[in-house]
């Protein structure tokens, strides 16, 4: 392919990243739960209807009124959904082949996006596998693991 | 725990505009709860700048400001894109500039980003270079920040000439021009 440069020769080309430092609040809903995963605890809340969402929302995702009661959660569930990713991106949160998930916690009747390390398949257990070193970050959840033989 | 910001330079904000309610998490003490984190967000570009602009860069290389005209109003637009976005029509002649000019717009910046950002609070200015219809986006240093009006005359200050590269970064920011002022009425429609 020619390109017309208008006489300036090769055209420049350079690196480019667009970066934005969020600095987030945390609010007390999702603080509550992000302060929970450092402690190697989950917490939903529980909405109006008396069901447990997780992650907690600070509003009740029907009625859309404020939610204040806190419910401790399990660290193992069930996967409701999954795609794979075959070839992982820079920034994603494991580096090779991974599964991610919708996995629903023992306890709560919604289920929360995060990966799995491992192949598994709709109605498959999976528990946590909590980092090393926790801060306070859903990367404090270092992945899900499968849980073999289990139902 | 340090604050989340503690890595990069954040001058006060207005009392309140931090404050929330304290997480409660069942049977833990409240004090050393998470209320702010970093979430950083980036995308990585292969940038091309296109003709014009690189007709611009390398221009900067040696230390010169090539502006390009409109073919109908003679509206010189800096940096080029290549055509005027008046008319519509491709730009064909190339006109350089002095790197002097007029401040036509400024603002105190109190939050610090990126890697070749000052000290804040620092002003980002936008520099009507003398002979040009647009501003060009820049820094001011070199003068108090209360001293600093719309009008006055500025002048680039350029990194070492070993240092000259095809970016815009050659420019490393402006300083005051002893110079009158110029109106603020003759800025109109150049900002």
């Amino acid at each position: 392919m020619t390109t017309d440069t208008g006489g300036v020769g090769e055209i420049l080309e350079a690196p480019l990243v667009i970066e934005y430092p969020f600095n987030r609040t945390t609010g007390p809903v999702i603080g509550a739960f992000l302060t929970g995963l450092r402690e190697q605890r989950v917490l939903g809340i529980r909405g109006a209807d008396g069901r447990v969402v997780c992650p907690p929302t600070e509003y009740d995702p029907q009625t859309g009124e404020p939610l204040t009661e806190m419910v401790e959660v399990g660290t193992e569930g069930v996967v409701t959904s999954w795609s794979t990713v075959t070839t992982p991106r820079d920034g994603q949160p494991l580096p090779g082949h991974h599964t991610l998930a919708l996995v629903r916690l023992d306890g709560a009747d919604t289920a929360m996006l995060h990966v799995v390390d491992g192949h598994v398949a709709t109605g498959d257990r999976v528990r946590i596998r909590w980092a090393d070193e926790r801060q306070g970050l859903i990367t404090d959840i270092a992945a899900f693991e499968p849980i073999r033989g289990g139902a | 725990m340090p604050p989340a910001d503690a890595d990069r330079t954040v001058t006060p904000f207005p009392v309140g505009l931090w404050e929330q309610p304290q997480p409660s998490v069942p049977g833990e003490a409240a004090d050393d709860a998470v209320q702010r984190i970093r979430v950083p967000a980036s995308i990585t570009y292969r940038y091309t700048p296109g003709a014009a602009p690189t007709r611009f860069l390398r221009g900067l290389a040696g230390k010169r400001i090539l502006g390009e005209k409109d073919p109908v109003n003679g509206d010189v637009y800096v940096p080029p894109r290549g055509m005027s976005p008046i008319v519509g029509l491709p730009t064909t002649e190339q006109v350089e500039l002095p790197d002097r000019g007029t401040l036509s717009a400024f603002c105190v910046v109190h939050i610090g980003f990126g890697v070749n950002a000052p000290p804040t609070p620092f002003v980002s200015a936008l520099v009507l270079l003398d002979g040009a219809a647009v501003s060009l986006y820049g820094t001011l240093l070199e003068i108090p920040i209360e001293e600093v009006r719309i009008g006055m005359r500025v002048q680039a200050v350029w990194v070492d000439d070993d240092q000259l590269e095809p970016s815009f970064e050659s420019i490393r920011y402006w300083k005051p021009l002893d110079e009158p002022d110029v109106a603020a009425e003759l800025l109109k429609g150049h900002m």
